[in-house]
């Protein structure tokens, strides 16, 4: 970069780096890179894994008592002659809400993103606590195999969804799972210390280490985005960690806080996991957010809209995401003037998410659109997650929850706002910063292909999903034909599953790609989409410790098409003065 | 922006001015009141809640160990203070003694409270024991697994301590440590209020 060179000459912060082991170097790395990477490849596993479970489930709603092609490789416990059982089909039902939320989602938006990018965002060599980080990621891998091997465990893996809702999941004896239990327990346990340690690195790197000239409204969207995260993290998965400690005391010491038979609440479990459940809900896509704006902006060639009101609904969304929980338990028994409080505050949220859809918007309105593959993904997402928001207020208000509460409904707005909304936006994000990752480019066309297998595949699956919600269907159940009521609902589901297995097949195809990209993509040039922040700045990929001289930032990261600039972009640390002849003319003139 | 390019440009100041180890610890000690505050929670939900009627104030438990107990951990407080006022002023030998005094006073709270299990659960009071013993020796136990923490922590500090690490200009473990403590100590006030005497 030439205008790295104009940089005044300092003083060399940072000595020299001795070549690492392989072993310092990538499996006990303390480098927030290297981390992100780890996490990356772990999460994608994950997600395979959590995708393998909704086939399998998938295939029993689809194909209610035929025996599953392979199914036979299953134990007699989990498939008889490759018919899924229905304990197994809770199992499953469990163990993919349960990957998909804390291992897959989560992680890939927090654990990947939040490591490698704050600080080659925010300008800074580490984060603040390298050792915790890696500490961080290690028990997110432990925390993860616990709970992959309760599926080998005498009595299977936990039956009692991925909400634990005592007191089935508070006595072995309901489930019939006692070690699987346990497991979930201890996993969750495991999780939540990982996931403390990484936000208190993420907060204290982002308030602390900034680069000379990043002041907080000159922060990429993203990192504003994660930051919130982190504090969400930081006061919502504690409580879990409470929570499961005492459902976990529950199953193994006899204490009896959820369990009703010795004065225990089953209701209060709800309470605590949903209090920490709802700001997971924002947890989970305010990152997605984040990668949105930064896709958005960029492949618009336009300044992000309302960059400030972008940074204030985030803040919005994330207070009001405490204050929301009851939403969720309004068919629990709760008091239901507790409900219209619940409510009231649940539709206030459409407020601060309708300002970034509208930004969205108004970004790419007149902006000179390149549709590239994370360009495609970012528009993907600001549909579906509409879809997603709105089927939300139905749920949100009370009279109509009561009617649709517990069926497909619910499954169809989980999955448009998970899905459509924060793995699209993963996605996106993954196309993104590949190259800076990895040094290499993914092909467009290739890249283009999964868009739309993915976009039309996810319509095909979960959109009709509402319609079965309507007509009654409920979640978890096993096998439609047992209910009169659903005798017509089965052609429906066969043609969902169909399709699920395509969408599936089409994350396949995306990990081939993935991995052919890694080792034979196109290598990557410093800036392939020309944008402004500062990891663009760097080499791709960029070394270990990022700069050898901390940059010094003069702009906001969305100076795109400005007006004075025979390019149309902008990077952060450019310099003002030197940036172009007519700038300068400006700047005399008195009119910057 | 400058009217005159970069070199008058004045910057903003782009982090707090507070050490990274002192940040996190605060960050850490707000996600430690959000633990304490879902077992505190459900206590106060389940004792207003409960069916039964819960225990007097001194009925299972003994009111007098453990106000002494108490008192020993609002020491070991005092004791922390002070060794972080002797390195404040460079004073070595006395960092030594007075975070020495605040293991000892820590680790006997932590003897203590382990007497007083023992004493219960012979007595046939356990965390089966209904609500009351299940929300007993969860509060209690997790604060008791925390104080732990502190006291391994101290000894991890009092260690680097003996090999003069810290010095008038430069003892961010001492402070940082320091904190966590004091937020130990003041959990305990709340446990000991509403478990021992309300």
């Amino acid at each position: 970069m030439a205008t790295m060179t104009a940089e005044p000459s300092g003083i060399p912060v940072r000595e020299e780096h001795h070549p690492q082991p392989f072993i310092r170097k990538y499996i006990f790395s303390t480098d927030h890179k290297i981390i992100g990477i780890q996490f990356l490849f772990t999460t994608l596993f994950f997600l395979m894994i959590g995708g393998l479970l909704a086939v399998m489930l998938r295939f029993q709603l689809g194909f209610p008592g035929e025996a599953m092609p392979g199914g036979s490789i299953l134990p007699e416990t989990m498939a008889p002659g490759g018919i899924i059982l229905p304990e197994f089909y809770i199992s499953l039902v469990t163990m993919h809400g349960t990957f998909m939320v804390f291992f897959a989602i989560m992680p890939l938006l927090v654990g990947v993103y939040a490591n490698y990018l704050i600080p080659i965002e925010i300008g800074t060599h580490d984060m603040a606590f390298p050792r915790l980080n890696m500490i961080s990621f290690w028990l997110f891998l432990i925390s993860g195999l616990m709970m992959l091997s309760s599926f080998w465990v005498v009595g299977g893996a936990s039956r009692s969804g991925w909400t634990q809702y005592a007191p089935l999941s508070a006595n072995p004896d309901a489930s019939g799972v006692f070690t699987g239990q346990i497991l979930w327990c201890l996993s969750i346990a495991v999780f939540g210390f990982s996931s403390l340690l990484g936000s208190i690195n993420y907060i204290t790197t982002i308030v602390n280490q900034r680069a000379q000239g990043m002041t907080w409204f000159r922060l990429p969207l993203v990192i504003w985005a994660l930051f919130i995260t982190a504090i969400l993290g930081l006061l919502a998965v504690p409580v879990l960690t409470a929570a499961v400690i005492m459902l976990l005391f529950d199953q193994t010491i006899g204490t009896t806080f959820f369990l009703p038979g010795g004065g225990g609440q089953p209701l209060l479990w709800q309470h605590l996991f949903w209090f920490f459940g709802h700001p997971e809900v924002y947890i989970l896509i305010l990152p997605a957010m984040g990668f949105v704006s930064e896709i958005i902006s960029n492949g618009s060639r336009k300044p992000i809209f309302g960059y400030k009101s972008m940074v204030f609904a985030i803040m919005a969304i994330a207070f009001l995401g405490f204050i929301v929980w009851g939403h969720h338990m309004f068919q629990s028994g709760m008091n239901p003037r507790l409900g219209m409080s619940f409510m009231v505050t649940t539709l206030i949220i459409a407020v601060p998410s309708a300002i970034k859809v509208f930004n969205w918007m108004a970004t790419m309105w007149g902006g000179a659109i390149k549709f590239t593959t994370p360009m495609l993904f970012a528009v993907g997402f600001v549909m579906l997650f509409t879809i997603g928001g709105l089927s939300g207020i139905f749920m949100a208000a009370n009279p109509v929850d009561i009617y649709i509460h517990d069926t497909y409904f619910i499954v169809a707005h989980i999955h448009y706002v998970l899905f459509g909304g924060s793995l699209f936006a993963i996605f996106g994000a993954i196309y993104f910063w590949f190259p800076k990752m990895f040094g290499r480019m993914i092909n467009e066309t290739a890249g283009k292909i999964h868009f739309a297998l993915t976009f039309i595949l996810f319509n095909l699956v979960f959109f009709p999903m509402h319609g079965l919600g309507m007509e009654g269907m409920m979640r978890r159940i096993y096998d439609t034909s047992r209910y009169t009521h659903l005798s017509d609902v089965q052609d429906t589901n066969t043609m969902i599953s169909i399709a699920a297995f395509g969408l599936f097949a089409s994350g396949l195809y995306f990990g081939v790609l993935f991995f052919w990209s890694l080792f034979k993509g196109k290598p990557a040039p410093d800036n392939p989409w020309e944008a402004n922040t500062l990891e663009w700045t760097l080499p791709s990929p960029p070394k270990h410790g990022n700069w050898e001289q901390l940059p010094t930032v003069y702009h906001g990261p969305y100076e795109y098409s400005h007006p004075d600039m025979d390019r149309d972009w902008l990077l952060q640390n450019e310099r003002p003065d030197i940036v172009s002849p007519a700038h300068e003319v400006t700047i005399r003139k008195g009119e910057a | 922006m400058s009217t005159h390019g970069a070199e008058a440009v004045q910057f903003e100041q782009t982090s707090f001015n507070v050490y990274d180890k002192k940040l996190g610890m605060w960050v850490f000690l707000a996600s430690e009141v959000m633990f304490f505050t879902g077992l505190i929670g459900s206590y106060i939900i389940l004792r207003w809640g409960a069916s039964e009627s819960w225990p007097a104030p001194g009925e299972v438990l003994n009111i007098g160990v453990t106000a002494g107990n108490t008192f020993l951990l609002i020491c070991s407080s005092v004791a922390m203070v002070k060794a972080f006022a002797a390195i404040e002023e460079g004073d070595q030998k006395h960092l030594k003694l007075w975070l020495l005094a605040t293991i000892v006073m820590g680790a006997s709270f932590v003897g203590v409270q382990a007497y007083e299990y023992t004493h219960l659960i012979h007595e046939g009071f356990l965390p089966s024991s209904g609500l009351y013993g299940s929300t007993f020796y969860a509060m209690t136990g997790f604060h008791g697994f925390h104080v732990t923490m502190g006291v391994l922590c101290m000894i991890w500090v009092l260690g680097k301590a003996m090999r003069g690490h810290y010095t008038q200009e430069n003892h961010q473990g001492v402070e940082t440590i320091g904190l966590y403590w004091h937020f130990v100590d003041l959990v305990w006030i709340i446990l000991f209020t509403i478990v021992y005497l309300i």
